[in-house]
């Protein structure tokens, strides 16, 4: 059987090596799964791994997929720091597309640079406004904030659905459920491809979280919360602020990758803006050891299994949802290689207690 | 039981032989021995991390030994689990009660022996009768006192009519009082022929009541001697390996400083179902003395301490200042700016976040109070490193770096940063839980002195203590808190344990709210 | 049959998949384990069920593999945090992301065939009295078992010995662990009944609410079995009435679209959620009843000393 012995310490060489561990063991349970449907374990990988990487137009898809992501497994990553568990981060990806539309769907005539701004900011605040009811539920009435932001999703769903089939709905398009297109300053400006400036903004959003959790005092203040809630009180740190701080932050963020992925790829407010974005998030929030800039190689990585999981629909004509699958074994091996880390692990068998006794 | 069939004085009914077990690099027990003869009290005496909990538990089954052999009657005794240690015939109390709040004393009972707790009742009314532990065997756990809460523990543990009975510290939460009540209880047990082992780390207590006494020390047995012919110096001695000094103190000045610490009816209502509400709590500390608050843990003591370190919020002005400042209002770091400094009782997890840097736990007090340490909002963690270096230096903090986290120490060595931690601000107020609680001898004595230290330099120092010695040691005025409310301070030459103790029972209350906190 | 007839009878099927999924994560939270896979293994249990059927004929064996399916992902989980010590919150999720994404991997071939339903238990001559008739017969056997099921978990969680341990174990593990009692074997035995119940709820999503197997047909319904277990403060009977209540404002929604009520149907379909949400606050703002009633031990890993 499997003892656990606490280590005295976190192991500093495990909590590096586990990512890897992890990464290694479900790419293996990935090959396993194909070799299940019957293709070729080793061509599915390559397929699904390395071809994405070998072509320009799919390197600068990775960064357009990988800009979601990273926006907003940062904030993710800053929330569980803080031991704060906001899982409806697709949700607030939505409410902060649909706020940001607001410009060009109820104001198209204002259409300069300062529009656009105005559109993220506005993205920013319907995230955080949508993630200020979890915060405030969770402040005020102490209502589980996991059941909250979760149900919030649904709820930001079918805003967004009712929208784009009813007032919002583009007059000109053939009753289908669109908006107008968004034109000239309305769309996100392109660095090179299809990549946005939104990918410039989630860089910048890691190096200022970066900074903030190492120096910062606010960032003191998360992970004491996180860490020792009694501790933190002790530090005349107030956990309802550090709740608030972290809500209406990571909400921000998707909601700036709400606004970002709707200005910037697709162009339009639809029925479908996210392939589950903001749930893929909390994964590379893990992968990332909740730790800034981590995640940005944990948010390039997912983008990755996105890209992975259309090519082997291409190729080896395999359901997309292989790329769900495959990311939800990875976080399940994530968090089995993270016991390495506080645990040291050792076999034993049954009764060899007796023989010593 | 059978194998109670012929006990005789010759041979020990318990035998312990080379017990070993370690964990991590650290052994715990290292060939440990000790033989307990039938009728025979038996102390297992050692310091805090001498290893004493581990022997008891690998003797109950709750751990396994790495080598060592046991035997009960003679006959080799082989436990993996706790029932088949009962059903071999040795029972245990614990020292942190494994009792279930939500449920009933009957179905607490039936959880560790078998059956249904309906077909309990009468024999437990029958054992708690013939033992003189009165208990109600269909009261909720939740709603008793500690007290009775041990009485559960013990009749559990009769109730498997065991031969060998440990008790792990039991005495750490009663009053002087209850723990001679206990001291009969065990008498008449081991007068019926069971053994007893004793669990403590109190001098007193194994003089006053065991008829021998093993010593341990970092694992090791270093003697084993009979506590009747011994000096509570001499067993010091053993437990320690050194002698430990006295705490020094001078008396205080004659004409005592202004109170720097204030409390005026003090009220507030129990936070949550299990806290304890306080009930017009009034004191005064004045500069160049301790005053000591003794009570039995559970009355209002966290409470208190919370209240003080303004934690928690008091519910109008004019009720606690510290340095003629009314701070009733004014959350922990404004408590601090105006001169105080706290150590709350639990060093992980409340007094210390446990995988942090010693530096980030010292910014943990400082970060408001210290100008240089942060500076809009940015930390200097060099800063931080320094002056927690400074802190071991000065404190004898051993084993510690800055970058070390404070779950790595040792609690004596966290407790004396914890400790250097508020000392090194000068406080002109220092409110203290527990100062000593979980810390090994020299390091407790040392941390004394500082405190008595630090009053005599004029500074207001209040210990809030279980520990009664501890108390009479360095208090000048000594107060005793019961459900929620304080009793007048008496000067520590005006009074004695026997009259503090009838005060820890409520032998003061002037029952603001019956049934407090229940 | 009258309309007020016909309403009742959609809010026991609403209500059907719900109560079984909280009956069994409540025994799991009753042990001191937090699953907030519920969803994924609700997910698993729809497809498994349905596929099994098409490809068998047999409904039977179609509700047997729901149960395999969801007490499989089950067992993954308790491998996580009952043996590897996992953070049960970020397990419960991943087991979620897993379950929505292997369901719709294995589930790709079967979008959109007609299914195999449940067989309706008809009792002859009762099912045709007035009211009570089509009320209380002529539902299909996983109805049944679901009221069955609520009253043998409220008998074995208060009126037997295992209870009785299940609970201690998930009030203190470690005064558990100190009498002898087997905290890790009776948390994997309460795991494996919650997914287990998890995975029948979703086989009657497929196999009898709407026999068809569409992606994401659980619908957020393995989340608010989660919400009820805590509406319910922890005890069975208070589920079953919670069950009820959000089958009927599920219906309710419904009911108010065909009926043509001037508000939008995403309105009107984010009623659930949004109940949901309300019951929740409803119930945690009164701190002492959640903070006596939750298992205390809920969502803490335990690590024994051996």
């Amino acid at each position: 059987m499997i003892v656990l012995r606490k280590r005295p310490a976190p192991s500093p060489l495990w909590r590096w090596l586990a990512p890897l561990l992890a990464l290694a063991l479900a790419v293996a349970a990935g090959a396993l799964l194909f070799a299940l449907m019957g293709h070729d374990p080793l061509q599915s990988l390559y397929v699904y791994f390395i071809e994405p990487l070998t072509s320009a137009w799919s390197l600068s898809e990775l960064v357009v997929k990988a800009t979601p992501l990273v926006l907003i497994g940062v904030g993710l990553a800053i929330c569980y720091r803080a031991n704060v568990w906001n899982i409806g981060a697709e949700g607030q990806l939505i409410a902060g597309a649909i706020a940001g539309s607001a410009i060009p769907v109820l104001l198209p005539g204002w259409n300069d640079p300062t529009a656009l701004i105005a559109m993220l900011l506005l993205g920013a605040l319907g995230g955080a406004a949508w993630a200020a009811v979890p915060a405030f539920l969770k402040t005020r009435f102490n209502a589980n904030e996991i059941l909250t932001s979760l149900m919030l999703v649904y709820v930001a769903g079918l805003l967004l659905d009712w929208l784009v089939r009813g007032p919002w709905r583009d007059p000109g398009g053939f009753n289908f459920p669109k908006t107008v297109s968004f034109e000239g300053w309305h769309v996100m400006p392109v660095l090179t491809g299809r990549v946005h400036i939104g990918a410039v903004l989630a860089v910048l959003a890691v190096l200022a979280l970066w900074f903030v959790m190492a120096r910062g005092r606010a960032g003191f203040a998360v992970r004491t919360v996180g860490a020792a809630p009694r501790a933190a009180m002790f530090g005349g740190f107030s956990e309802a602020r550090v709740v608030w701080g972290v809500f209406l932050l990571s909400g921000a963020l998707a909601g700036l990758a709400g606004i970002a992925e709707v200005a910037g790829s697709i162009g339009q407010l639809q029925p479908s803006i996210s392939p589950g974005y903001g749930f893929t998030a909390i994964i590379v929030a893990f992968l990332g050891r909740l730790s800034p800039p981590a995640v940005l190689f944990a948010g390039l990585l997912l983008a990755l299994t996105y890209l992975g999981g259309e090519a082997a629909q291409l190729a080896l004509n395999i359901s997309d949802k292989v790329a769900q699958a495959f990311q939800g074994l990875l976080l399940f091996f994530i968090l089995a290689a993270d016991t390495l880390v506080h645990y040291r692990i050792t076999f034993r068998h049954r009764l060899s207690a007796g023989e010593g006794a | 039981m059978e194998q109670g069939q012929s006990p005789s004085a010759e041979t020990p009914l318990l035998q312990v032989r080379g017990i070993t077990r370690r964990f991590g690099e650290v052994v715990a027990n290292d060939a440990v021995s000790l033989s307990v003869m039938p009728g025979q009290i038996h102390a297992v005496l050692g310091e805090n991390g001498a290893g004493k909990s581990t022997l008891v538990r690998i003797i109950y089954g709750v751990i396994r030994p790495d080598a060592g052999t046991i035997s009960l009657n003679g006959r080799p005794l082989r436990v993996t689990s706790p029932a088949e240690a009962r059903r071999a015939g040795v029972g245990m109390v614990f020292q942190h009660f494994s009792l279930f709040e939500p449920f009933t004393v009957a179905q607490n009972i039936a959880l560790a022996l078998g059956g249904k707790a309906a077909a309990l009742a009468d024999r437990i009314r029958d054992v708690s009768r013939a033992y003189g532990l009165p208990l109600d065997p269909d009261a909720l756990v939740a709603d008793l006192s500690v007290g009775e809460r041990q009485r559960v523990e013990i009749v559990r543990c009769l109730l498997a009519d065991p031969r060998v009975i440990i008790l792990d510290e039991p005495t750490s939460v009663l009053t002087p009082q209850e723990a001679e009540g206990l001291f009969a209880t065990l008498r008449t047990l081991a007068g019926e022929g069971r053994a007893i082992i004793y669990i403590t780390h109190r001098l007193r207590e194994v003089r006053e009541l065991c008829d021998a006494a093993t010593i341990l020390r970092h694992g090791r047995v270093v003697a084993s001697v009979d506590p009747k012919t011994e000096t509570a110096a001499s067993l010091a001695r053993h437990m320690v390996g050194a002698d430990i000094p006295a705490v020094r103190a001078a008396p205080p000045a004659e004409r005592p400083g202004a109170p720097l610490l204030h409390v005026r009816d003090l009220t507030l209502p129990a936070d949550g179902p299990f806290g304890v509400a306080l009930y017009g709590v009034s004191l005064d500390v004045r500069g160049g003395e301790v005053l000591a608050i003794a009570g039995v843990a559970g009355n209002g003591q966290r409470e208190l301490f919370r209240a003080l370190s303004g934690e928690r919020l008091a519910q109008a002005r004019g009720v606690i200042c510290i340095g003629g400042h009314d701070v009733s209002l004014a959350g922990i770091n404004a408590r601090r700016a105006a001169g105080a400094a706290f150590v709350p009782e639990e060093r992980l997890g409340h007094a210390a976040v446990p995988h942090m840097s010693l530096a980030g736990n010292l910014l943990l007090t400082r970060h408001a109070v210290d100008r240089d340490l942060v500076r809009r909002g940015v930390i200097s963690w060099r800063r931080a490193r320094q002056r927690t270096q400074r802190i071991i230096d000065e404190h004898d903090v051993r084993a510690a770096r800055p970058d070390r986290p404070a779950a790595a120490l040792s609690g004596g060595n966290l407790q004396k940063f914890v400790m250097g931690r508020a000392l090194d601000r000068h406080p002109k107020v220092l409110v203290v839980n527990q100062p000593t609680w979980g810390v090994d001898a020299a390091a407790a004595a040392a941390i004394r002195q500082r405190l008595v230290d630090l009053a005599r330099a004029g500074a207001a120092v209040l210990v809030i203590s279980q520990d009664l010695d501890e108390i009479f040691q360095i208090a000048d005025r000594i107060a005793v808190i019961s459900r929620g409310e304080l009793s007048p301070a008496v000067a520590v030459e005006e009074t004695d344990r026997e009259r503090i103790g009838l005060a820890m029972a409520g032998g003061f209350e002037r029952r603001h709210a019956p049934g407090a906190g229940a | 049959m009258g309309a007020f007839e016909a309403f009742m009878l959609t809010v026991i099927a609403a209500a059907t998949p719900l109560l079984l999924a909280a009956v069994g994560e409540l025994v799991t939270e009753r042990s001191g384990v937090l699953n907030l896979g519920v969803e994924g293994m609700m997910t698993a249990g729809a497809v498994a069920a349905f596929a099994t059927a098409q490809l068998t004929a047999s409904p039977w064996l179609g509700v047997l593999a729901g149960l395999a399916a969801g007490m499989a992902l089950s067992l993954v989980f308790a491998v996580l945090v009952l043996t590897l010590a996992a953070n049960q919150v970020a397990t419960g999720l991943a087991l979620t992301l897993l379950g929505l994404g292997l369901s719709g991997l294995l589930g790709a071939g079967f979008v959109g065939l007609p299914g195999e339903r449940l067989p309706k238990l008809e009792v002859a001559g009762l099912s045709d009295l007035p009211l009570v008739g089509p009320l209380l017969f002529g539902h299909d056997a996983l109805v049944y078992a679901s009221f069955a099921l609520t009253i043998a978990v409220w008998w074995f969680l208060f009126h037997t010995r295992a209870g009785l341990v299940l609970r201690a174990v998930g009030v203190n593990h470690d005064a558990a662990h100190a009498q002898g009692l087997p905290v890790i074997a009776v948390r994997y035995g309460a795991v494996l009944f919650g997914g287990a119940l998890a995975g029948l709820a979703g086989a009657y999503l497929s196999l009898s609410y709407t026999p068809q197997w569409i992606e994401n047909m659980t619908a957020g319904r393995g989340w608010i079995a989660l919400a009820l277990v805590v509406f319910a403060t922890w005890r069975p009977g208070r589920a079953l009435a919670g069950a009820y209540l959000f089958g009927a404002v599920w219906i309710l929604g419904l009911h108010a679209q065909a009926l043509g009520v001037g508000l939008p149907s995403q309105l009107l379909s984010a009623l659930p959620y949004l109940v949901t949400i309300i019951a929740l606050v409803v119930i945690s703002r009164n701190r002492t009843l959640t903070l006596t009633n939750t298992p205390a031990s809920l969502g803490q890993p335990f690590v024994p000393d051996r």
